[in-house]
Parts: structure tokens; C-alpha cells; sequence
């Protein structure tokens, strides 16, 4: 914070201490009582103007789509991905591109964020904000598990990223993202966005490819999918979004999540798979 | 966005020994949304003529109409074709006719000569003018394309060389851009004919 005065106190051992972060508190940390190790980072220094979260909106605000055109500092975004819960668990199937404007800047791009063995995050969005706050987000659970010795759920840990996204509502933070995972109560799916919306669902998309994938979603989707056609599911609803979306494209990643943890299944180039179904609608076609 | 990259694309051409080739990209979008993948971008005017129209697709299916209907009245007046150098000239007072209301289109101009010499030319949307004699690039792609051209561009190659330096140049420019891909094509001029070819290219 500006301003903050950063001397020693009386006291040679409070730097650092409980004491400095009580005096310290900026925006959106709610909790009067803070424990001695803050668990939120609230306190990011704002812009020195009258109206930080209006400033920090309109000149380094992640906005998808072209709303962002006349900012001078302009965020990598465009993306695919979606998850589904299923009899057999759970998929998460993401793309692997990052475009900033028509440029792609990257192709190897790993959007689905290993919070711990049983939790899963998807990137949409900001890459910072996702990476950030979903790291973030791991650190808050590893707390938790260490607390009560039990493994967070995923409704907690959710809810978790949902409040800090609540707590800086409208400074223009970018992230659309599912939380997945297996915790006492089974598989569970989760959609949470920048202005705090947290939805349960058996199945989501987000990006600016998701519609494409909703269309494949939609039409093939089914809870007693079998573990291969649930697969099979995940990389073509996202192979058909790169096909079609300028800002997806390259690498498909897919997960899946089990009652043991999430397994990494596969990541498959998507031009090659253009190709493998290119020849299995040639053969549908003949028979 | 600028409404010479609402549709995409990524055109090049490129001169070699007694032979010139042009080649483009096959999408067209709209905006990020792709809409075809077999787009023609370059058109044929004459047997060692060709031009290629990077910009908004309505006006370059309207150009290509208009040079079209151009060249015939010339080629029915004066009994002959119409060489690179006067097709030039041609294109762009018709783009300047439109000063104050463009053609959302940047031409390249891809030929051989009266001499079967290479013939390069360029112009922005309101008809300046500029030659070159190694390479010229337009489309939304246009600084990958650049970059590509400098580096595997040299002087006098022949035919086959020049076809695989152009198709390297124009892949590897299209996989660092949203806005164009989907595989291309080259057309090869040399003075004993044209030779197309389709390039497969990535479909993401």
C-alpha cells in the first residue's frame, strides 16, 4: 500500500508479524481477525488516483473480446475448454493456444492447473489471473488439509476462488474457470468466473471457442458414457472448437478424474486429429 | 479491429531465375469465426499475370470482377495483352477513383514481362504504387511474412527452389497468425506456363 509505513516498531520481532498485517489491510480482505498468516495477498498496491478500480479497469483490464482494443497494454486470451461429469468420473479437455490480438503467441500453452492429486483447474481468460489465483487457491486448501486433517471438498475449495473473486469485483480481473474433482460426496464440477458466479453443473465450456464445443457437448453428451467414449467426447467437442475458432488451436490436453486422483490421458495435436476423423467420416461415408 | 482483417489473410509473392510464384492462404473468417477454408484470394488475369487481393472479401471478389471487366475492353480495343507494368498503372487509378471511399484491399501484383523478366508490384488500399524486385507480402499475417521472406529469400532461384522457399515462407507465417491458414496454394509462372499447386496446411 502507499503510503504504509514500513518502520521497525517497538517491538524488534513484529516485522512481518501479525501486528503489521492488522495495520495493513486494504480492500476486500473482510476478515477483521486475520490469522497470523494471511492466507488472501489483498494487499497488491493500487493505482495513486482518486478511483484505482476504474483506472485499473479501463488501462490494464483483461476484457475478452475486442473490448480491450484501445488499451494500451493488451492480454494474452482466446481459448477452449470445457469438462464434463460422467458415470465414470470426470474429463477435462483443454486447448493450448494464447493469442494476443491475431498473433499466437504460444502453442504449448498447459491450461489445466493441477491444484493438488484431487483437484483440477481450468484456464480461460487472464493467464496471469488464472495462474495466480488458482496457485493461490492450492495454497488455501494445503492450509485447510493441515487444519482439519481432512481433504477440502470441492464445494469449499471453490468457494474459496468464488470469494476472492467477490473481493476484487471490478478491478477488472479475467478468469473463467471449472474446479473439478473427487471428494467425499463423489465427482463434483464446478464453473467460477471474475464477477463471482459460481455455478454446479454436469457439464461446462468456457472460452471463445466454448460455443463450438457446447455444440458437440449438447448433441453427443450422456451420463453412462463409457471411460473411452467419455474421451473420445472431451477431444472432439475440442477439436471442432479449434477447427472453427481463429483463437484455439494446437495441443488438446485431457484429464481424467477418478475416485484415486486425476490421470493425465493424453495431449494430441489437433491438426492431427483433423486428419483421423477426416478419415472416419470417408469410411462412414462408404459403408 | 481494422476492416482489412475482418476476413484474414496471408498472400505472398516472390520473383527466381526467368520465373516469378504467388501463393495465399484459403480461409476466410469473419472475424475470429471461420467460415470457408477453399477462399480464392489470387486471381488470374492473363497466362504470365497474376494478382493476389488481401483485405475484405466483398472487395476482392468486386475487384477481381472490375480488373476483369478492364482487361477484356482493353484486350478487345487494342488486340493484345495486357502487360504487368500497364495492369499496374490500371489498378491503381481505379483504386484512387475510390479515394475518398476505398476498396478495403491491398494488391499484389505477381507477372512476367514482355521479356519474361519478374515483375513484382504492390500498392495499398488507394493505389500507391511500389515495386520490388525479391518478395512482397499482404494480409494480416504480413510481419510473420516478412520476417519468413528475409530469411529464406535469394536472388535467382529456380523454379523449384523458389516453390518450396515461398510455401516455407507462407506455412510457417500462418501458423503464427489466428487470422489465416487452413492450408494455401502457389501458382508458378515461368514463360512456359503456369503451375498450381494446393498445400495442405494446419486446420486449427
Amino acid at each position: 500500500m502507499f503510503g504504509t509505513d514500513l518502520t521497525i516498531d517497538q517491538d524488534i520481532l513484529s516485522i512481518g508479524s501479525s501486528k503489521h498485517d492488522a495495520k495493513s489491510r486494504p480492500i476486500g480482505s473482510g476478515c477483521l481477525h486475520a490469522p497470523p498468516l494471511d492466507l488472501n495477498p489483498t494487499s497488491f498496491p493500487l493505482a495513486p488516483c482518486p478511483d484505482p478500480a476504474s483506472f485499473t479497469r479501463s488501462n490494464f483490464a483483461s476484457a475478452c473480446g475486442n473490448s480491450d482494443s484501445h488499451q494500451q497494454v493488451k492480454f494474452a486470451k482466446g481459448t477452449t475448454t470445457l469438462a464434463f461429469k460422467f458415470d465414470g468420473g470426470i474429463i477435462v479437455s483443454v486447448d493450448s493456444r494464447s493469442t494476443m490480438g491475431a498473433y499466437i503467441a504460444s502453442g504449448t500453452v498447459k491450461k489445466v492447473i493441477e491444484i493438488n492429486p484431487f483437484l483440477l483447474g481450468t484456464m480461460a481468460g487472464g493467464a496471469a489471473d488464472c495462474s495466480f489465483w488458482e496457485r493461490n487457491l492450492g495454497m488455501q486448501c494445503r492450509m485447510y488439509e493441515l487444519r482439519n486433517k481432512k481433504r477440502i471438498s470441492v464445494a469449499s475449495a471453490s468457494k474459496l476462488l468464488a470469494n476472492t473473486m467477490s473481493s476484487y469485483r471490478g478491478y477488472g480481473l479475467s478468469m473463467g474457470t471449472m474446479i473439478t474433482g473427487w471428494d467425499e460426496t463423489g465427482p463434483q464440477l464446478y464453473y467460477v468466473d471474475d464477477d463471482g458466479t459460481r455455478l454446479h453443473g454436469r457439464y461446462f465450456s468456457v472460452g471463445s471457442g466454448s460455443t463450438y464445443a457446447y455444440g458437440v457437448l449438447d448433441t453427443y453428451y450422456r451420463p453412462d458414457l463409457t471411460v473411452e467414449e467419455a474421451i473420445d467426447l472431451g477431444k472432439r467437442a475440442i477439436y471442432h472448437a479449434c477447427h472453427r475458432d481463429a483463437m484455439s488451436g494446437s495441443i488438446n490436453n485431457l484429464y481424467h478424474v477418478t475416485k484415486d486422483g486425476w490421470v493425465k490421458i493424453h495431449a494430441i495435436d489437433v491438426n492431427d486429429m483433423h486428419y483421423e476423423f477426416l478419415e472416419e467420416k470417408a469410411n462412414a461415408m462408404s459403408s | 479491429m481494422s476492416i482489412l482483417e475482418y476476413n484474414g489473410a496471408a498472400i505472398i509473392a516472390m520473383t527466381g531465375s526467368n520465373c516469378v510464384a504467388i501463393a495465399s492462404d484459403n480461409r476466410l473468417g469473419i472475424q475470429y469465426q471461420t467460415v470457408a477454408m477453399d477462399f480464392r484470394k489470387i486471381f488470374r488475369m492473363n497466362d504470365s499475370l497474376y494478382v493476389g487481393l488481401a483485405g475484405l472479401a466483398t472487395d476482392v471478389q468486386t475487384l477481381d470482377q472490375l480488373l476483369r471487366f478492364r482487361m477484356g475492353l482493353y484486350e478487345l480495343r487494342e488486340e493484345r495483352e495486357m502487360s504487368p507494368e500497364v495492369f499496374t498503372n490500371m489498378l491503381s487509378n481505379l483504386l484512387y477513383e475510390k479515394r475518398f471511399g476505398p476498396y478495403f484491399a491491398e494488391p499484389i501484383i505477381a507477372g512476367l514481362d514482355e521479356k519474361n523478366m519478374p515483375y513484382l508490384a504492390t500498392m495499398d488500399l488507394i493505389g500507391a504504387i511500389s515495386k520490388t524486385k525479391d518478395f512482397v507480402v499482404a494480409g494480416t499475417a504480413e510481419g510473420n511474412m516478412y520476417g519468413m521472406c528475409e530469411t529464406l529469400w535469394k536472388p535467382d532461384m529456380e523454379k523449384e527452389e523458389l516453390f518450396e522457399t515461398i510455401s516455407q515462407a507462407l506455412l510457417a507465417s500462418v501458423d503464427r497468425d489466428a487470422l489465416s491458414g487452413w492450408g494455401g496454394v502457389v501458382h508458378l509462372i515461368t514463360p512456359e506456363g503456369v503451375t498450381t499447386r494446393h498445400l495442405k496446411g494446419r486446420q486449427d
